[in-house]
């Protein structure tokens, strides 16, 4: 059912790229630099990371500094607007296909709380349950349920309540947004809508019709209840890179109706347990960790199925250290492990043989059951209340507070 | 303040749960039960009043018919091999409202009974109806699980049922499968107001507490508390709003700062730093507990938002 964009995938890219499927060459790594030319968006280099400090008055996060989130579109403008004391929004969302998610699922809602926090500005995360439901072949119940609980992991991620507003597309698709809706889906043609995304005559008619509902949120005036007069408010997007095809499409399409393009920044995926080559599969409990795994799972899981660098026997790890390319502990303390200087002297000494694989898995397991730890306290302290109040049509009058 | 009975058939009626009505003298077993209800096509149920070795207590409501073996309950619960008891006569009077022979699923409607688990027999689901006492051994009321389920989350319990009978195995790699339904550690009689089914943002505070108070990045060893209070999200209590209580917030805070400041604080830190050990220490909190802090205020204020929020969608316009 997912295509991918160009019609002849195999000769031109040896890697794929879109919102539906991810692989490398010849299972290989991803070529991040390759995709950013391809896709055309733009490196975020060091002089943004120390701008964002700049303007916000803080260390920027953990991800920025890694280049974790490593590519933007138009995040310069987000800045100089800024700059002039003019506000921005944020959107994000999740597709609640499952109700497991894994730390890869929280980064950027990790992320996006960072920048709520940092900006001061309001956010918006829209559920697609409509999409899951329509995809995944799910009840609507069903995913309507599976909506709600993953609002909970996502509240739980620490976002303030009194500047977002979390919506699920069958609750809120209406109104002012439903509008919005119609002006795009006016500016695309179906063969466009085909290109793109690869419809066949096959596939029903909810799908073709879909698209339009996870780009109208870029746009202020969808949300009446929030950004009523505020029709130049900016939009900035944090996602995965594999969701740059579909805002481009969003891109295009906003001058067209009177609206600002939004802006988009965007992140590195994040590995399997088992290695860059590996998939993250939620069939496979043991390709990545979850956040309701016990410190037993994770250690557990981090001893028996991280894929590491480190050599087979510990004289020829001494002698010729490990492989920081394809180690999987390495590249989760990249994410993960806040102390810059820490994860230098390890990158080091594991890098020159002088730490073994498993003192850095120990680290790891520490970080991560720390996190996991963290949020499933959170976690525990949402209700169903809690959930109701962060997806009601309310006001937000302190949002940029 | 105990529930009555008439309560209870009151509160039935409002909620408009079907039951049928019996009444008969006073019965103390099951067996006395059936000689005045055994033949109307229900099912009658056993209802037993547990206690661990913790002071917490069950309320295990099963079939007649079913099998409970205590020992495999209390490790099924996480509870190891014998740690499950009938519990004392007192009890059942002080916490369950009731008198000998009349423990039933609706006693846990008693404020005394918060703290309850309740354990249900899935084979209630089977029968068209079961029989339970109302709060009284001179009546039987009949009704069907559904009815039950109804009834028990307009208290904001949550219905779960259990295989009663299954014996699985419990070990380093299978944990105890029941272990959800150990309340989290809070007889009723102490200050603190940790509920055991609702997830109260001071529930977290407090068992956070107990559990860890070191905030440096060591792996967290799940106490009985933290195991519960990590399930809890399934049973999430539905009317009840968790409090965000100042208190316990504040608690937390200190806590976490105060285990910081200790290990912040040793001989070999006095020699490094001796006079400037203060500055050092402090800067070293800040930096620790800074984003850890941010993360519980944030809790707190989204609870107390909630709070508010629910109390302004239920509010009443003033009369003109």
């Amino acid at each position: 059912m997912e295509k991918v964009e160009d019609q002849n995938p195999q000769q031109e890219e040896d890697q794929v790229v879109n919102p539906w499927e991810v692989s490398a060459k010849d299972g290989g790594k991803i070529d991040y630099d390759k995709l950013i030319d391809k896709f055309g968006c733009q490196r975020l280099d060091q002089s943004f990371v120390d701008r964002v400090q700049r303007l916000t008055s803080r260390p920027p996060h953990v991800f920025l500094r890694r280049g974790v989130f490593f590519a933007h579109r138009d995040f310069n403008d987000i800045l100089d607007a800024y700059e002039r004391g003019q506000k921005f929004y944020l959107y994000t969302g999740r597709g609640p296909s499952s109700e497991a998610l894994h730390l890869g699922h929280l980064i950027p809602f990790m992320f996006t709380k960072y920048l709520q926090d940092a900006f001061k500005v309001p956010l918006v995360i829209q559920l697609t349950d409509d999409e899951k439901c329509m995809w995944k072949n799910l009840s609507v119940e069903e995913s309507q349920r599976l909506a709600r609980e993953n609002a909970k992991d996502i509240i739980a991620c620490g976002f303030d309540i009194s500047k977002t507003f979390i919506f699920s597309d069958f609750d809120y698709v209406g109104g002012a947004f439903y509008k919005n809706m119609v002006k795009v889906a006016k500016c695309v043609t179906y063969n466009k809508v085909v290109g793109i995304f690869g419809f066949t005559g096959e596939d029903h008619i909810g799908k073709v019709s879909f698209p339009p509902v996870q780009a109208v949120p870029s746009f202020p005036s969808s949300f009446p209840h929030l950004f009523s007069g505020k029709d130049d408010l900016r939009c900035l997007i944090p996602c995965a890179i594999d969701q740059d095809p579909y805002f481009r499409k969003t891109r295009d399409v906003a001058p067209r109706i009177g609206y600002h393009k939004p802006a988009l920044i965007e992140s590195l995926f994040f590995p399997a347990l088992q290695g860059e080559t590996g998939k993250m599969s939620a069939s496979d409990p043991n390709s990545a960790i979850y956040v309701t795994d016990s410190a037993k799972d994770i250690k557990y899981k981090v001893n028996k199925h991280a894929f590491t660098g480190g050599q087979e026997t510990i004289e020829k790890h001494r002698q010729y250290g490990a492989n920081l390319e394809v180690d999987i502990p390495i590249k989760y303390l990249n994410f993960f492990l806040e102390d810059d200087a820490e994860l230098e002297h390890i990158k080091k000494a594991y890098g020159a043989g002088r730490m073994l694989t498993g003192e850095v898995k120990k680290r790891l397991i520490e970080v991560l059951t720390e996190i996991v730890e963290r949020h499933r306290r959170a976690r525990a302290a949402v209700t169903d209340e809690m959930v109701d109040a962060f997806m009601a049509v309310r006001p937000l009058p302190n949002m940029f507070d | 303040m105990a529930f009555s009975k008439d309560q209870l058939l009151d509160r039935l009626k409002e909620l408009q749960i079907e039951f049928s009505l019996y009444e008969h003298p006073v019965v103390l077993t099951v067996e006395a039960q059936a000689k005045y209800v055994g033949n109307l096509g229900g099912a009658l149920s056993k209802n037993l009043f547990l206690k661990d070795k913790k002071h917490r207590y069950y309320v295990v409501s099963a079939l007649a018919d079913t099998k409970v073996d205590l020992k495999v309950l209390s490790q099924r619960l996480g509870l190891g091999k014998g740690g499950l008891r009938m519990a004392a006569e007192e009890a059942l009077v002080e916490i369950l409202k009731v008198p000998l022979g009349c423990v039933t699923p609706f006693a846990v409607v008693n404020e005394s009974a918060r703290h309850v688990s309740l354990l249900l027999d899935q084979g209630f689901k089977t029968q068209e109806y079961c029989f339970f006492h109302p709060l009284s051994n001179d009546m039987s009321i009949s009704l069907n699980a559904h009815g039950l389920d109804k009834f028990l989350k307009s208290i904001g319990r949550d219905p779960s049922y259990v295989d009663l009978e299954a014996n699985p195995p419990v070990g380093k790699d299978q944990p105890p499968d029941l272990a959800a339904f150990v309340p989290s550690d809070a007889p009723i009689l102490s200050d603190l107001p940790v509920k055991a089914p609702t997830q109260d943002s001071t529930g977290k505070h407090v068992s956070a507490a107990s559990n860890s108070a070191a905030v440096a990045a060591k792996a967290v060893k799940p106490s009985g508390n933290a195991q519960n209070v990590k399930e809890k999200p399934v049973n999430t209590v539905q009317p009840s709003i968790p409090a965000a209580d100042a208190g316990n917030f504040v608690e937390e805070l200190l806590d976490r700062a105060s285990a910081l400041l200790l290990s912040e604080i040793s001989e070999d830190s006095i020699k490094q730093h001796s006079g400037q050990l203060g500055a050092e220490v402090a800067n070293n909190i800040k930096k620790c507990l800074r984003e850890d802090l941010k993360n519980l205020a944030t809790i707190f204020k989204n609870t107390a938002y909630t709070e508010g929020f629910y109390a302004g969608t239920r509010y009443q316009p003033k009369r003109l």
